[in-house]
């Protein structure tokens, strides 16, 4: 029971992760990027869709173009998203919120418009999904099974999720041990700093929005080919962007916390199944906990106002160098 | 890095001038930027045609003449048109003193539901307790004191720690929405349907009255009339002066003697109580019931209209028009050629892609390089 729940919290956990650590770079570079919610969207769509047509438009599906498509397709798609906020809160100087929350609008109404449309414009019939790729995806080590509790609760994943904790690691490791992860953290502390020091500020905000963006997409990728099984239902990714950008803030904007973060996160969010005896109206208030979770953080950390946990000194605000 | 300001004795500065550089316009007439942005809508809307012509082959006069019929082809239609308009409106007058403070109030969602849930509530307890315009009385009251604590928290703690408004109101959104989850599961009917239904619906009570037998003539109404007394609180009054000062510099209010934390705290709650006055509309003149998706993202395109709106309450009866206007066209479109919805939010984002792109183009100008001026 404990190791299911355990296991069931990881598949919920990746998601999160994928998207707090695409978040977290985003925000040291001082963009508040309140689209990752609907580039989250856009990366399982894009994924399934590319999936979908490769699968309809081949009589016998390679297993690496089933993985390589849907993964492309979904880097393609995110990035896209990324690449339109970084172009309007960058070279356009406009506002960030206003610019995020388009994004999210535009990417959840994108994907479910082609997550809804796409089947029947390609004159096939029934639901979005794509069992064959999905598998791949799904695939775990061979000697998973065998392990008995160990192997459910460490391997009994698809390739993403152990993806996810790679990128959050190899990302925890960029933005503190390496040069460039310095000169990124600088740009979103005090830009004008940056910028008198030499760095590019606007080359840094575009990569590190794009790259943030891109991995965020991951995550819908995973609950789309891994844990919903490769098929769309309309707004099923639900509020998880939002937990995401949720967790930013509980892992205090670093990405190896945020694996801790999106665990107990991915957990809270499940724990409403197991309480089955209090009734399904105290499972709603349960939902309630990542987030009230999220404000105790938030306030802690501005109460005690250590340097190391705060946020981005220049997080959401707009760098133009003439009016420094 | 290379100076930026060009000396007469830099030789290179010609050879190294880019092809444009940015400068901030000092001033634009209101003709030219309302044309710049009548441009950026009207690219957008012809790539949305485009959109929508490849999608269904459709002929784009055809998606055009949809998009007008979804506001204005019946005199429902363009009630409806009026109460969305309204209703968005009042959310965006709410978020507006916030924003012009630069308090990044992205709860109104959160603060409207609350609201909602106080004024439903009351429905159900003293619906047979208290006459109705008692009733409305008291509704209305719980609304605003509801949606203003909603407001107040995060306002505190910004005020007293520097904690990020953005996220903390970001987060009291979804415990508002768990809340009237809970609420809806407790006062089901009938039982196991997960909704509440209509309330009230043999006895009336706590509903607003009916004007003329316009079921939403009220509501508009009070919108209307709080738009008024909006643009006159920050315009003319004292406070709204504050309100602007503490937006442009915290450090300039500070030095004049204002109370910034004060400043802060009053403005959300009048914030949160306004978008609580949103959910006391939506459940007393035009929903009658009560759900977690009743304010159905209003909170998050009300800050749209306010920063198109330049924060300026009469322009944004103009924004939050464009805005319904759009989606309840593209709605159109999507019943008319039988689309999945969803498209309508789609063309919302690309519409608003280009907007928000466009404000770059008043608020700056691109001056070409010139062959042979070397300043």
């Amino acid at each position: 029971m404990i190791v299911t729940f355990l296991s069931r919290a990881v598949g919920q956990a990746i998601p999160l992760l994928f998207g707090s650590t695409g978040e977290i770079i985003t925000e040291k570079s001082g963009n508040l990027n309140l689209g990752i919610p609907g580039i989250m969207y856009m990366g399982g769509c894009a994924g399934i869709m590319g999936a979908y047509i490769y699968e309809h438009s081949v009589a016998v599906p390679s297993p690496a173009l089933c993985v390589l498509i849907p993964l492309l397709a979904s880097i393609i798609g995110s990035g896209f998203l990324a690449l339109i906020y970084s172009f309007l809160t960058i070279t356009l100087r406009a506002n960030q919120n206003v610019t995020g929350l388009a994004i999210t609008t535009f990417g959840i109404g994108f994907s479910d418009f082609f997550g809804g449309s796409l089947v029947g414009m390609m004159d096939g019939d029934g639901q979005l999904s794509v069992m064959r790729s999905s598998g791949y995806f799904k695939k775990t080590l061979p000697f998973a099974d065998k392990l008995g509790e160990v192997g459910e609760l460490f391997f009994s994943y698809g390739f993403l999720a152990y993806v996810a904790i790679i990128i959050a690691i190899a990302s925890a490791w960029f933005l503190r041990r390496t040069r460039a992860g310095l000169q990124l953290r600088a740009v979103g502390e005090n830009p004008a700093t940056a910028d008198a020091a030499g760095i590019n500020v606007a080359k840094y905000k575009y990569l590190a929005t794009c790259i943030g963006g891109i991995i965020a997409g991951l995550g819908g990728l995973y609950f789309i080919m891994d844990y919903t099984g490769g098929s769309w239902t309309s707004g099923g990714f639900g509020d998880r962007g939002w937990l995401a950008i949720a967790i930013v803030i509980f892992a205090t904007w670093k990405p190896n916390v945020g694996i801790l973060g999106s665990l107990v996160f991915g957990g809270l969010y499940i724990a409403y199944y197991y309480t089955g005896d209090l009734g399904r109206r105290v499972g709603e208030l349960f939902k309630m906990l990542p987030y009230i979770v999220t404000i105790i953080v938030l306030v802690i950390t501005s109460m005690r106002s250590k340097k190391e946990n705060q946020p981005p000194e220049h997080l959401g605000l707009p760098y133009f160098r003439e009016e420094r | 890095m290379h100076s930026k300001d060009t000396n007469a004795k830099n030789i290179t500065t010609q050879i190294n001038e880019p092809l444009f550089h940015v400068t901030k316009r000092a001033q634009i007439s209101w003709q030219k930027s309302w044309a710049i942005r009548i441009i950026a809508i009207a690219s957008s809307l012809v790539i949305c045609a485009l959109i929508i012509v490849l999608i269904t082959g459709l002929n784009p006069l055809t998606v055009y003449s949809a998009i007008f019929d979804g506001s204005f082809s019946s005199e429902r239609k363009i009630w409806n048109l009026l109460r969305e308009l309204s209703m968005l409106l009042c959310v965006s007058l709410a978020v507006t003193p916030a924003f012009k403070m630069k308090f990044w109030n992205i709860g109104a969602e959160g603060q409207g539901l609350v609201g909602a849930l106080a004024s439903a509530a009351c429905m159900i307890y003293l619906g047979d307790k208290l006459p109705n315009s008692n009733l409305l009385l008291v509704m209305l009251l719980s609304s605003l004191a509801a949606g203003a604590l909603w407001g107040f928290i995060p306002a505190y703690f910004k005020a007293k720690f520097n904690t990020n408004e953005t996220l903390f109101t970001l987060m009291m959104n979804y415990i508002a929405i768990q809340l009237v989850a809970y609420f809806v599961l407790l006062w089901e009917n009938p039982k196991g349907s997960s909704i509440v239904g209509i309330i009230n619906s043999s006895t009336g009570a706590g509903y607003l009255p009916v004007i003329g037998g316009k079921q939403y003539l009220l509501p508009i109404l009070i919108v209307a009339l709080v738009t008024g007394v909006m643009y006159i609180y920050l315009r003319y009054t004292k406070q709204g002066y504050e309100i602007s000062v503490v937006g442009e510099s915290q450090n300039t209010a500070k030095y004049v003697g204002i109370n910034v934390k004060k400043v802060i705290i009053r403005t959300m709650i009048i914030s949160g109580a306004l978008c609580g006055l949103a959910g006391f509309l939506f459940v007393s003149g035009i929903d009658y019931t009560i759900n977690a998706n009743l304010i159905g993202g209003l909170g998050f395109t009300a800050i749209m209209v306010s920063w198109l709106a330049k924060f300026n309450p009469v322009y944004m009866i103009m924004s939050s028009f464009l805005i319904v206007f759009l989606d309840r066209g593209a709605s159109e479109i999507a019943t008319d050629f039988r689309l999945n919805e969803s498209i309508a939010d789609a063309l919302t984002g690309i519409i608003l892609f280009f907007i928000i792109g466009s404000e770059f183009f008043i608020q700056y100008q691109l001056k070409f390089r010139k062959r042979g001026n070397n300043k």
